[in-house]
């Protein structure tokens, strides 16, 4: 559609893989289904997703089940919200033109199911309810909007590099306990193009719980109990924490909560401290406090306000003369409650949820829903991840230079792509051969076994 | 029921044979240790059918107390106690050595009764997994082994010089549920945390690396999740024999006795009320301020003001609206009047018509759905942003004043309400504020919010 624009250019850019946005400008930032077609021609990573989804079932070895990708539900959402759910694909290249054909402004994945979903109907009539969720990966999502009374700098779907941070550290706590404590290795962390994060773990053992176990695992994450209505969000019982909230204070909330949160949300500033106050069930202790605080509005040391009181808070709670651990335990427990991950529980809990797939592009932001590696998710910036008009220019400008596959690794997609094949399918591909060889001699065995009589 | 023994006295002649099966199933291990039957088949007995109903009704005491126990909020000794209690009163027989199959027959004949529907089933499941539960927890350590191996359960013993290396973090998740600090002594089992989801769900154990490090004291929660899930796909496939064969084979003998079993135990499930037919929209500011219990009056208000419920709140106050006889027209009015406020009338048909539509069984796999009772609302978990759940449960004192007093209930009554809810005998706190309110007395309890809604329409009437 722009090939005129593009030909006249392409001369003026040869080797200047990311140009500057400034230096186009007949793209314009909005989100555009014309350009979501060239998107799904020319970058997106058709092949990558389908080996994923595959798990190795697309190999040669005699133990693979060719059926197992055709049973997974994909679910296009259309312009104007036309939903089209159930689509299954038994190949790459009708993943491929399925999706370049639909054009779809959302792809999300669903379960595998025990039969082919697309022919779910034709089995319906059999009677028995064989149609059923067999495997999906364990699922988390994670959004900003649910921390609006954690933070001030924005609310609802908006996020800025302020609140970002709460991001990171569920990255961080969810990631390290996963790999951990449950003992996944193949976990996905991808942007969801505006305002959180979704995770997928794809281990075998992972894509085989049943709903009570996503839900034990749901559960050991949450800390928020009641609802709106009860006003402290967090409580924190018993002599001792659990060793994973143990690590997970030490290890991330503490330092994010003092060195980042305090300063940047002012969570102790003179409009907010009441409300942390109100967190500290002792009377005497808040009225000091308060006290304190009122009569020394500017901190003399030249320290940030925020700081001083967070100190000032601190020694008071934790003070040796505080004996009920429910005093000390406030200071964690506000800690807890301006820090902690919060998940949209269903989504983890149930097999037949659908999530968005990655590399998708968010149709409000246009940003595209890159992986995010949790060894580096600090340096993770949302409001630097490209955009459907930012490729589109950036096409333009290498398109013709570079032969046709290769056209997604000189543009800024390109390192999102390298981190998601070398550090996430490939290792992930690796232990799927291993399972399928593992199963292969195990049912091998069991069939010598039983001649054996 | 005194009836329907009378009834079954003119099949007095005939005798039943259970399910055959090739195994007795082992009431006493090898060893000698008498344990808790697994109930994995049912065994060759033949039973009066005057024993088949009256064991059952017996039986069915025992698990209706059970759930009316978890209703309350019972902790688990009280619970412990209960189930014991529950056990003696009704299970006893005069003859020792037939207590086992009673035991047994009547476990196999509720599972005929209950196995018919999917709420049926997830209840008799829920209530006899408790009663197992409970049952396992008064028996010793050598039963207990004797049970997991009857279970095949893959349970490793933890070495002494792992248990040092862990010993730390386990000393923490002790201390944490408030157990007594483990020493060189205390035995503790290493298994694959799927096993036991329930304890890694409470945090109530250590996990490293997928395997989960279980003391002995809570082994109950590795047989739990056998128990139930053998229990839950036996009852699918009594199920399908009920259907295929026995409801057709029995429709002179058993077929009226189960049927009659189930009903006259549950009680309405209030999805459409006859009686009361249909309220109005116009009219719904009104009843909801009269007639509304208080959880669903906090979700109506809650919606009012913000034009905005989250997924559980518009369940918990949706069913609750169908069943006091909001049709589904009005009912779709009704959310979209608040909603489209909030979100615009077009994301409103868009995103959240389909679930309303759900709700009454006109979308997705058409189910028309029950509203909750209040077992099930107690036993909800409101996050942050949430409406929903019990108000005596989730709100916190403060909070639970307030709505009392914007309730209309007077000073001394508050007071014995919030009571009740610190004590945890929620459905107690919502029966004294329906008795506040109407200034009658509330005899059978709450049990259900449309119960609510219904006695005190039937008050108001009255008094007109």
């Amino acid at each position: 559609m722009t090939k005129e624009a593009q030909n006249e250019r392409d001369d003026m850019l040869v080797d200047d893989p990311e140009p500057q946005d400034e230096q186009i400008d007949d793209i314009p930032d909005e989100f555009n289904p014309n350009y979501l077609k060239v998107y799904y021609g020319r970058l997106f990573p058709h092949a990558d997703m389908f080996k994923w989804l595959s798990y190795g079932n697309d190999g040669k070895h005699p133990a693979c089940d060719q059926s197992y990708i055709g049973r997974r539900e994909f679910s296009f959402t259309l312009d104007n919200d036309i939903y089209l759910r159930f689509q299954s694909f038994n190949c790459a290249s009708e993943l491929e033109n399925g999706i370049k054909d639909k054009c779809p402004f959302k792809i999300d994945i669903g379960p595998v199911y025990s039969v082919d979903p697309s022919k779910r109907l034709a089995y319906a009539q059999s009677g028995d309810n064989i149609f059923t969720p067999v495997e999906r990966e364990l699922v988390f999502d994670i959004d900003i909007s649910d921390y609006d009374d954690a933070r001030y700098c924005c609310s609802g779907a908006d996020v800025c590099l302020d609140c970002w941070p709460l991001m990171t550290i569920a990255i961080k706590v969810i990631d390290t306990s996963l790999r951990d404590d449950f003992g996944f290795n193949n976990i996905l962390w991808v942007y969801s193009g505006r305002r959180g994060v979704h995770c997928w773990v794809c281990d075998g053992k992972a894509r085989r719980l049943n709903n009570e176990q996503r839900g034990a695992i749901a559960d050991y994450f949450r800390v928020y109990k009641g609802n709106t209505n009860s006003k402290s969000k967090v409580s924190l019982v018993g002599s001792a924490l659990h060793p994973f909230l143990v690590r997970s204070y030490s290890d991330v909330l503490r330092d994010f909560f003092e060195k980042k949160l305090l300063c940047s949300q002012q969570l102790l500033s003179d409009e907010r401290y009441e409300k942390i106050l109100e967190m500290i069930p002792d009377e005497s202790i808040t009225s000091e406090l308060r006290g304190k605080w009122q009569d020394n509005r500017r901190s003399s040391s030249g320290k940030d306000v925020n700081v001083v009181r967070w100190e000032q808070l601190k020694q008071l709670l934790q003070s040796g003369k505080q004996k009920a651990t429910g005093i000390r335990r406030c200071v964690e427990e506000i800690v807890f409650s301006f820090t902690y991950p919060r998940l949209d529980m269903e989504v983890s809990k149930h097999m037949n949820h659908l999530l968005k797939a990655p590399f998708c592009i968010h149709p409000k932001t246009g940003r595209v829903c890159v992986p995010i590696d949790p060894d580096v998710c600090d340096e993770f910036d949302p409001t630097n991840v490209p955009t459907l008009s930012k490729l589109l220019r950036e096409i333009n400008t290498v398109g013709l230079q570079v032969e046709g596959d290769k056209v997604w690794e000189r543009t800024s997609m390109g390192k999102s792509i390298r981190y998601f094949r070398g550090s996430f399918l490939q290792p992930l591909m690796k232990s799927c051969k291993e399972e399928i060889e593992e199963s292969y001699s195990a049912k091998v065995q069991q069939s010598k076994n039983s001649l054996t009589w | 029921m005194c009836k329907q023994l009378n009834i079954t006295k003119t099949f007095r002649v005939s005798k039943i044979t259970l399910v055959r099966s090739q195994k007795k199933p082992s009431s006493a291990s090898a060893d000698g240790v008498s344990t808790i039957p697994l109930y994995r088949s049912a065994p060759t007995l033949e039973v009066r059918l005057e024993d088949f109903e009256r064991f059952a009704v017996d039986r069915l005491l025992v698990l209706r107390g059970i759930s009316d126990g978890l209703a309350r909020g019972k902790k688990p000794d009280e619970m412990e106690k209960l189930v014991s209690d529950l056990w003696k009163a009704n299970m006893r027989h005069p003859n020792t050595s037939e207590i086992i199959d009673k035991d047994i027959i009547s476990h196999f004949v509720l599972r005929l009764v209950y196995c018919r529907t999917e709420e049926l089933r997830k209840w008799f499941l829920s209530m006899e997994s408790t009663l197992f539960r409970y049952r396992f927890r008064l028996e010793t350590s050598d039963v207990h082994r004797a049970l997991m191996t009857e279970l095949g359960i893959p349970y490793k013993s933890v070495t002494n010089a792992e248990f040092e290396g862990l010993k730390e973090k386990l000393s923490q998740v002790a201390r944490s549920i408030g157990q007594q600090l483990p020493t060189s002594d205390t035995v503790y089992y290493k298994v694959p945390w799927e096993e036991v989801s329930e304890l890694v769900g409470s945090r109530r154990v250590f996990i490293k690396k997928g395997y989960a490090y279980v003391a002995l004291n809570q082994v109950v929660s590795f047989v739990i999740p056998h128990f139930r899930s053998h229990l839950s796909k036996a009852l699918v496939l009594t199920n399908r024999k009920w259907t295929s064969m026995i409801r057709e084979q029995e429709k002179d003998r058993l077929t009226p006795i189960v049927e009659a079993l189930s009903t006259s135990y549950l009680g309405p499930d209030y999805t459409q009320d006859k009686e009361f037919g249909e309220i109005s929209l116009k009219d719904i500011d009104q009843v909801a301020r009269s007639s509304f219990p208080l959880c669903m009056r906090h979700l109506f208000d809650s919606l009012r003001e913000d034009h905005h419920l989250k997924h559980g709140g518009r369940m918990q106050l949706g069913l609750f609206l169908k069943g006091v006889g909001l049709k589904l027209d009005d009912a779709l009015a009704f959310w979209k009047a608040e909603f489209s406020q909030k979100v615009g009338a077009e994301r409103f048909d868009k995103e959240y018509a389909y679930g309303i539509r759900h709700n009454f069984g006109k979308e997705g796999k058409r189910t028309d759905y029950t509203p909750f009772s209040c077992q099930k609302i107690i036993l909800s978990t409101p996050g942050v942003g949430d409406h929903h759940g019990c108000p005596y449960r989730h709100f916190s004192e403060e909070n639970l004043r307030a709505a009392l007093g914007k309730m209309g209930v007077g000073s001394r009554e508050l007071e014995q309400v919030v009571e009740k809810a610190k004590g945890r005998h929620y459905q107690l706190a919502c029966t004294l504020t329906f008795e506040a309110i109407h200034g009658a007395s509330c005899d059978s309890g709450i049990n259900h919010p449309n119960q609510y809604f219904k006695a005190s329409q039937n008050i108001l009437k009255e008094k007109k």
